[in-house]
């Protein structure tokens, strides 16, 4: 590993200079901090891609966005989710599922369920917290839900992780404050 | 070096690392566990009309009216890792046109700290049970079951089906009354 930063006397340097690190660098110091930063996003974005192939799911891990599943799910609670092909679909098990014209999956429970010789499945949905079942959400005229409409069904459970999300997707402010902090610490804190 | 902010956030590391393992704990001490339960089921009443249903214009198809007994004793289920159980009551039969069919009657919400020692009598479905064309009319193979999913404070979701099982002999002729 290359150390040449560190052969140099340490100058008192205040807590705050956050660029104190940066002019101590070389090219080749420079050079590995801007990879090692690239090495962080893909290696993100490969674990992500990874849990994709994995669950079947496209979107493997949800945030709860509503209260409609109250108790057992509040806003900002994580769930983990498989979607395999030759799990049936069964009343009782929560889904996650989209509907057209609306861009945010939700996540209810089946009610009812109607499968047919060959496997085509049609089901119907309720959250937990609401007076009726999902009807209302559905495109209009729509009675039923698909297997196609499906993007996951829930496995794992995990409270209040998801309020990071909430809270970025409800202060945008907040979440570039966030990257560009965090981009700056990897980027300009020197590697030991 | 010492500086506040990275005192801060060393101690933000470990806090997060040490709940992390905990958490960890918590769901691996529970995620094995045999969540079932003898549930006793009786039904007390079965009657079968011929109604509209809500999904087609003048689209009629079986509506069933079920009143059953519910006893289950599910103490044992509840653990440190379970916040509430989700009970329902599901009917599941096969028909001409379909192969499977499920329809929940009946659920309940049973939260930690509640009594979980169920005795409920002649308890009424808490949502229509349609059948998706005239499958129930003559059908024998009706079985209710009670299950319940798990909700815990971290951790799987696993759903589990009650030892008991009911079922329901549908007759072979609709009643006529109109009133529900």
């Amino acid at each position: 590993m290359v150390r040449a930063g560190a052969v140099g006397t340490h100058l008192p340097t205040s807590s705050l200079d956050i660029f104190g690190d940066l002019r101590k660098m070389n090219k080749r110091q420079l050079y590995y901090q801007v990879l090692n930063f690239a090495m962080i996003v893909s290696s993100a974005l490969m674990i992500w891609k990874g849990l994709i192939v994995l669950t079947g799911s496209e979107s493997p891990i949800v945030v709860v966005l509503s209260g409609s599943m109250e108790p057992a799910f509040h806003r900002g609670d994580l769930l983990f989710l498989t979607n395999f092909r030759e799990d049936p679909i069964r009343a009782g098990e929560i889904v996650v599922f989209k509907v057209e014209g609306r861009d945010i999956p939700i996540v209810h429970r089946v009610i009812k369920v109607h499968e047919k010789d060959n496997g085509d499945i049609k089901f119907l949905t309720k959250g937990d917290n609401n007076e009726v079942d999902d009807r209302g959400l559905y495109k209009e005229g729509q009675n039923w839900l698909e297997k196609k409409d499906v993007v996951g069904r829930a496995r794992g459970f995990l409270p209040y992780v998801g309020m990071v999300t909430i809270i970025m997707n409800d202060y945008p402010k907040f979440k570039y404050a966030l990257v560009a902090v965090m981009g700056a610490y990897v980027l300009l804190k020197r590697e030991s | 070096m010492n500086t506040l902010l990275s005192r801060a956030n060393s101690l933000f590391a470990f806090t997060l690392s040490v709940m992390a393992a905990l958490t960890l704990g918590c769901i691996l001490t529970t995620a094995f566990k045999d969540r079932s339960a003898p549930v006793r089921l009786h039904v007390s009443r079965i009657l079968l009309k011929k109604v509209e249903d809500f999904t087609g214009p003048r689209k009629k198809s079986d509506l069933g009216f079920i009143t059953f007994h519910i006893s289950a004793d599910l103490e044992k289920t509840f653990d440190w890792n379970v916040k509430q159980l989700f009970l329902y009551l599901s009917a599941e039969y096969s028909t001409k046109s379909n192969a499977v069919n499920q329809v929940v009657l009946w659920d309940k919400i049973l939260l930690r700290g509640e009594n979980p020692k169920l005795n409920l009598k002649d308890v009424k479905s808490k949502y229509f049970f349609f059948d998706d064309g005239h499958g129930l009319k003559g059908n024998r193979n009706v079985t209710l079951t009670l299950s319940w999913q798990v909700i815990p404070i971290a951790g799987i979701l696993p759903l589990v089906t009650g030892s008991g099982r009911v079922s329901v002999p549908f007759p072979d002729s609709y009643e006529i009354a109109t009133t529900f």
